[in-house]
């Protein structure tokens, strides 16, 4: 699903010059529910979004289900993104005039569905992530857990091949964090290639692969995780 | 992402009601330009309109010729020869300048100073009373309420027949008297009232409009003894010759008949509306300008202020642009919805704007036009000025739009995501 081989990113900011990624080569299978640990600034965000094509590389090369992904266009960037790629942030990223289904169904209306279907799809995805009651509720009336969900719902309700979330439960409760979890879990055996960021052990051990970043270099690709 | 798209202008629809303030402060901005440039416009084009009206009701090729004394000697003729226009003029200017439209030689008996020389019964007062040709109707701004004006039957057979103005009418006849077919004595000589006239509208320049009393030319001439004299003449020139041409060919044919000097300029008097009626077209053009510059202006100052307004908003909305990118929106549809939205927006903030100055404006024309304020009326924004402000509207609108979307779409997608 995801290949890459030698990237490198660095951030130039004034004369300063900070390399963030160095030489990362890593394979994830289709498939695959993966976590991304490491210590807070080793790149993982940086990765993320290189993967979710939101951010350019400098060198090496990155195949999403098989095509090279260079030098993009914004736009073709976008197209892409919308066919192969759902995001999940920590901070939810709801848009907060909008419902939790107007939320849900934004991708769809980006890839150019008719309303009805879209309401139809949103409010499939909301049930699914059991929150179909919820579905005229602004972002401000629900929970962490219950935005958390419909973000979810949204990152699913285009179809994508690779699930990204960077932190997902970084601003949940241990509780609701497990919960959010399990759904990705079953999102996972649906098919669809999960990649998680995290820094909780507990999460981490919910998904079947650990990557360990350090230091902008993948330090282990199939990392055991530290005992509890 | 086309313009017939309905679920485009339902993302709009939903972006500008779910962000209600921000929608309103914008749209009253453009609102209140637009109404201001309409209400000037309007109350502009009423005060010109107004002072030009009242200047003269339509006339304003007309002028006015009246001898006075040589100044100059002149083929044995001493200086200071007083002159006495008459009827052979009338014919002469009749005859011999075609430009000429109107010819009215006209003859006045009193006046607003003069003692009371008009009587009916016991009642008396003191009025203007003027020998006229019918024409003279179309010179002056009176409206016949009741009965006639002259006709050339009254001239023709001298009748003795009077239409008298409003005042003279209160003067000399009790509340709810008739007061057609009543006889009134000017200058003891007894006259049938055959009709009773308004000004048009509050003259400044002829107060005295309604205290007058008209009377056949022919008549006036015998009644009184004025023989073949006439007072002076007022003329007005055929469509399309301006009036001061007119004027001078008078002028010098009557300096001929009368054996004065070509140059003197002292022999006759005259007033050419066409003058001060050039010079006042000539100030309100001016103002017409100026409302423009400064209408434009606010217009221009409308459209930046949204254009900041919507900078500010792409500031504040960076997140949600963010969102909308990684969800798969291509810079182009980032763009075109603020154009839209923005475009939306000062559409119909500045429809309503337009509308609502029209409105006020005709408000204020309808609750003027049956008073008689001097100065002003008919205030009117023209077709083309709404249509123009339209135009600069839409174009400010998309202008309005385009900075900000511009800028929308060059912030980075990862840094517009952090900016929760
Ligand atoms: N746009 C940017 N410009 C400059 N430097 C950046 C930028 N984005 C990230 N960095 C830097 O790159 C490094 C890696 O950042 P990144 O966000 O990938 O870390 P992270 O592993 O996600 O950390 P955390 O666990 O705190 O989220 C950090 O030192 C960060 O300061
Ligand atoms: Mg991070």
């Amino acid at each position: 699903m995801v290949s890459l081989e030698k990237i490198d990113k660095s951030y130039v900011t004034g004369s300063h010059r900070l390399h963030v990624l160095k030489a990362v080569d890593l394979e994830i299978e289709s498939g695959e529910m993966a976590a991304v640990m490491g210590a807070s600034g080793s790149g993982k965000s940086t990765l993320m979004n290189i993967l979710g094509l939101l951010d350019n590389y400098d060198g090496g090369s990155y195949r999403l289900d098989g095509q090279l992904m260079r030098d993009l266009s914004e736009t073709r960037a976008a197209v892409l993104r919308r066919q192969l790629i759902g995001f999940v942030f920590q901070s939810f990223n709801l848009i907060p005039f909008k419902t939790a289904a107007e939320n849900v169904a934004l991708p769809l209306y980006y890839q150019g569905l008719g309303r009805r279907r879209r309401q139809a799809a949103a409010l499939e995805y909301l049930e699914r992530v059991g929150l179909r009651d919820w579905a005229t509720h602004r972002p401000s009336e629900m929970s962490g857990g219950q935005q958390q969900r419909v973000a979810i719902a949204r990152a699913l309700v285009a179809r994508p091949k690779l699930l990204l979330a960077d932190e997902p439960t970084g601003a949940l409760d241990s509780e609701t964090s497990h919960e959010i979890m399990e759904l990705l879990q079953q999102v996972n055996r649906e098919g669809v290639t999960v990649l998680v960021v995290t820094h909780e052990r507990d999460v981490a051990a919910m998904t079947r692969r650990v990557i360990r970043l350090k230091d902008g270099r993948v330090e282990d690709a199939h990392a055991r995780l530290p005992d509890a | 992402m086309s313009l017939i798209d309905r679920d485009h202008w339902r993302e709009i629809y939903e972006t500008l009601r779910g962000n209600k303030l921000r929608t309103f402060l914008t749209a009253f901005g453009v609102f209140w330009g637009i109404f201001m440039l309409m209400v000037m416009i309007g109350s502009g084009n009423g005060l010109a309109t107004g002072v030009l009206t009242n200047f003269s009701d339509g006339a304003t090729n007309s002028f006015f010729v009246w001898a006075q004394s040589t100044g100059k000697p002149w083929r044995g003729l001493p200086r200071g020869r007083a002159i006495q226009l008459d009827t052979g003029d009338t014919e002469a200017i009749r005859r011999e300048i075609p430009e000429a439209a109107v010819v009215c030689p006209r003859n006045q008996l009193g006046g607003f100073q003069g003692g009371n020389n008009v009587t009916r019964g016991t009642k008396s007062g003191a009025f203007s009373v003027m020998g006229d040709l019918p024409e003279i109707a179309r010179l002056q701004s009176i409206r016949v309420v009741e009965g006639r004006f002259l006709n050339p039957l009254d001239v023709d057979e001298r009748r003795k027949v009077a239409v008298i103005g409003e005042r003279v009418r209160q003067v000399l006849f009790g509340r709810g008297e008739q007061a057609l077919g009543e006889h009134i004595r000017i200058n003891g000589v007894y006259f049938r009232v055959i009709g009773v006239f308004k000004p048009r509208r509050s003259q400044g320049m002829e107060e005295d409009a309604d205290q007058t009393i008209f009377v056949p030319f022919t008549t006036f001439q015998s009644a009184f003894n004025y023989g073949p004299r006439v007072g002076w003449f007022a003329i007005t020139s055929r469509d399309g010759i301006p009036a001061s041409v007119v004027e001078n060919k008078v002028l010098a044919l009557l300096r001929e008949r009368h054996r004065v000097a070509p140059d003197d300029l002292r022999a006759f008097g005259h007033f050419n509306m066409e003058e001060e009626y050039n010079q006042l077209q000539g100030l309100f053009a001016g103002i017409r300008t100026l409302i423009w510059i400064v209408g434009i202006g606010t217009l221009a100052a409308g459209a930046i202020g949204v254009s900041n307004i919507m900078l500010v908003i792409i500031r504040e909305r960076t997140n949600e642009i963010g969102i909308r990118r990684a969800v798969g929106a291509t810079p182009f549809t980032v763009m075109s919805q603020i154009v839209f939205e923005a475009l939306v927006l000062t559409t119909a903030a500045g429809y309503l704007g337009l509308f609502a100055g029209i409105a006020a404006i005709e408000l204020a024309a309808a609750a003027l036009s049956g008073t008689e304020m001097i100065g002003f009326k008919d205030p009117q924004v023209p077709l083309a000025s709404a249509f123009f402000t339209l135009l600069v509207l839409v174009a400010s609108g998309i202008l309005a739009g385009l900075v900000p979307a511009v800028r929308a779409v060059r912030i980075n997608t990862v840094e517009a995501l952090r900016a929760a």
